[in-house]
């Protein structure tokens, strides 16, 4: 009888040990993958910003030795470079730049991308796959070959600009290559399957006969469409916002293809500062900034996410 | 064995002596290499070569002083090179281990030798000037026949660029080329440090800002001979390049070098070897291989570029080395200057000047 006992305590030991350790295992994936991929490079990226520039390799100093110490590293650490961001207008500038042309392009990506998102879930279900394909085909190619490309239709000599003195639209060419709008055109191309696709997903759940009501109810086909459609999909078009937003605010590629020498961004700032001035503090401590910047997004993306989820369960 | 299995196996078998190979990577400037020359050095050697190219040196200083870039040979220009040198970035050149060495040109080593001391590090590839392209037509057009093109005053007088604006110019993204132009328009040190005189400099390209199309350091080859842009402020022998090809294209285009009477920097682009370059054996090979007054003069006769090498002056072609453009006469090598690096800074200042001057911020 003893022994029984033993052994099915022994087993209930087991069962315990086993069901942490899966929950552990459960838990600890996601967090060491967040430690090892966001955790530890930002903690470089702000130890380098709180170091000095040298002439050295690599070009800042102090770097980590360990035969000296943490605590004789840690002395040589200040927060200069923060400062230094501070005093000269063209930091604050050009963040306030990126963040109008993010929130301007986000915006302009909503009006293209929602339509498209919605004549999608509205056709035929035999077409959809291929609609979704369409979408989803311009990935295969190189996303820099598909700038380049915008950069051979806009140009002054491009195609945009050869169609529209053809056809009498324009009497001379526009200078749209190197200009902010180009920049808009590029990321509201580059983005605009991040705002259809989850659109799309919140629009074909959707059911259908919730329209048919309200217009039983009375309502026209357009206040249908602001009273049901557009809250059922909320969910989707935040995420979509917040996919576009949060790439566009440090984009570089797009700027430094399309944009002009005056399309001031924060991504080209980092650059000069990585490149010109080979000062990666000073260029860390944007990044850093930039990071912080973008943290009130990305967690509001995240609270909106998890509300979705919790809401379909 | 069949002969099948035997061809397949063997291919194999090759496939795997390729891999193992020696191997050398260079990282050159974008435009900069008759690429027939780099099948010659694979035939020649063995080696393996992997070529990239870049079009501007803070790139390739980013990549240097990143570590690990793993290239074996880089060519960086002289100002850069000096303070790639003081962090430690090259090895020293074994001299021993390059038999066309004799082959380097005195005149350019004793300059070059500024930069580094005793070339320890480096030997020259190419050198040149930085001044004005003009596409002769559009700009008499413009600006009537006695147009300055071999002046500064053609593109930091206002006047005139107002008028050029509407063709189009460019100017290079490089400030350590562009500030030095300035300060020699403005009669001052075109490598001073000053605050003050780097300002009044910036002051000089803003006010001419409004009529620049782009800064960019390698479009406008493309641009002039296409006749997109009538000016460009570039080097010497990329602008040559778009005078070829827009004479190639027989596109009635006709592009003209000129470096500034008022003085024109004159650059080296220099050979190193990283000191952690994988490979340093191919990379004296290849270096070694450049050397040489055959391979060096085709390399020239092919980009329109001066080399440091006196015995392949032989070997070059006439509308290379008796051109003045790319060979200044005696006269001409005294009307021109070298640039220093800035000090950290300086730098600073500079690039921030620079920024204003293309953003408006």
């Amino acid at each position: 009888m003893g022994r029984h006992r033993l052994a099915v305590l022994d087993g209930h030991w087991r069962r315990l040990v086993g069901e942490l350790m899966r929950r552990f295992l459960l838990i600890a994936i996601p967090y060491i993958w967040l430690l090892a991929l966001f955790l530890v490079p930002f903690v470089i990226v702000l130890k380098i910003s709180l170091s000095d520039a040298a002439i050295a390799r690599p070009p800042y100093f102090p770097q980590f030795d360990w035969a000296e110490g943490i605590r004789a590293f840690i002395a040589e650490l200040d927060f200069e470079n923060f400062l230094w961001l501070v005093e000269d207008d063209l930091y604050w500038k050009a963040y306030l730049s990126s963040l109008r042309i993010a929130l301007t392009s986000t915006a302009l990506t909503l009006i293209v991308g929602y339509p498209i998102a919605y004549g999608m879930a509205r056709a035929p279900e035999e077409w959809r796959p291929t609609l979704m394909m369409l979408v989803i085909l311009p990935f295969w190619t190189s996303f820099l070959i598909r700038v380049y490309a915008w950069k051979g239709i806009l140009s002054n000599e491009g195609f945009l600009n050869q169609f529209l003195l053809w056809s009498g639209l324009a009497s001379e060419p526009l200078q749209i290559l190197n200009t902010t709008t180009a920049v808009y055109i590029g990321i509201v191309y580059t983005y605009l399957p991040f705002m259809i696709l989850p659109i799309y997903a919140a629009l074909e759940r959707m059911d259908d006969s919730l329209i048919e009501a309200a217009e039983d109810l009375g309502c026209s086909r357009l206040s249908a469409f602001w009273l049901v459609t557009i809250p059922l999909s909320k969910g989707g078009i935040i995420a979509g916002c917040f996919l576009v937003f949060i790439p566009a605010m440090g984009e570089f590629v797009i700027p430094s293809l399309l944009g002009g020498s005056d399309t001031l961004m924060i991504g080209k700032v980092l650059w000069e500062e990585f490149f010109s001035n080979r000062d990666w503090p000073v260029a860390s401590a944007v990044a850093v900034i930039l990071l912080l910047i973008l943290v009130v997004p990305i967690v509001l993306f995240q609270r909106n996410q998890q509300k979705e989820q919790e809401s379909e369960e | 064995m069949t002969l099948k299995t035997v061809t397949i196996v063997s291919a194999i078998a090759l496939s795997t002596v390729a891999a193992t190979a020696e191997e050398v990577r260079v990282y050159n400037w974008s435009d900069y290499i008759d690429e027939e020359l780099l099948a010659k050095f694979e035939d020649e050697t063995g080696i393996d070569l992997i070529y990239d190219v870049f079009d501007s040196n803070e790139l390739l200083e980013t990549k240097m002083l990143a570590g690990g870039s793993g290239y074996d040979v880089v060519v960086p220009t002289g100002s850069f090179l000096q303070r790639q040198i003081q962090a430690g970035v090259f090895m020293p050149l074994d001299k021993d281990k390059l038999s066309n060495f004799d082959n380097v040109w005195d005149v350019i080593q004793d300059r070059t030798a500024r930069f580094d001391p005793e070339n320890a590090y480096s030997i020259n590839y190419m050198w040149g000037t930085t001044g004005i392209g003009a596409n002769i037509g559009k700009v008499t057009e413009a600006l009537g026949d006695d147009a300055p093109i071999d002046s500064l005053e053609l593109v930091f007088n206002p006047a005139n660029m107002e008028k050029l604006g509407e063709c189009g110019v460019h100017f290079l993204d490089a400030p350590d080329e562009m500030m030095p132009a300035a300060l020699t328009y403005l009669d001052l040190d075109p490598n001073s440090h000053d605050k003050d005189d780097l300002e009044k400099a910036a002051g000089v390209l803003e006010a001419v800002r409004p009529y620049i199309q782009k800064f960019h350091s390698s479009e406008y080859i493309n641009a002039l001979a296409n006749g997109d842009i009538c000016v460009a402020f570039g080097w010497s022998g990329d602008i040559l390049q778009a005078r070829d090809r827009a004479a190639e294209a027989d596109n009635g285009v006709e592009i003209a070098y000129n470096a500034p009477s008022e003085g024109a920097l004159m650059w080296f682009d220099q050979m190193a070897i990283p000191e952690d370059a994988p490979n340093p054996e191919a990379a004296h090979k290849f270096i070694d291989f450049i050397l040489d007054a055959q391979n060096m003069a085709a390399a020239s006769n092919y980009v329109y570029y001066a080399n440091g090498n006196k015995a392949s002056q032989e070997f070059l072609a006439e509308d290379v080395i008796g051109d003045p453009a790319i060979y200044p006469t005696p006269d001409a090598l005294e009307n021109t200057y070298i640039k220093g690096p800035y000090p950290q800074k300086v730098q600073r200042v500079v690039t921030r000047l620079w920024t204003r001057v293309k953003s408006g911020t």
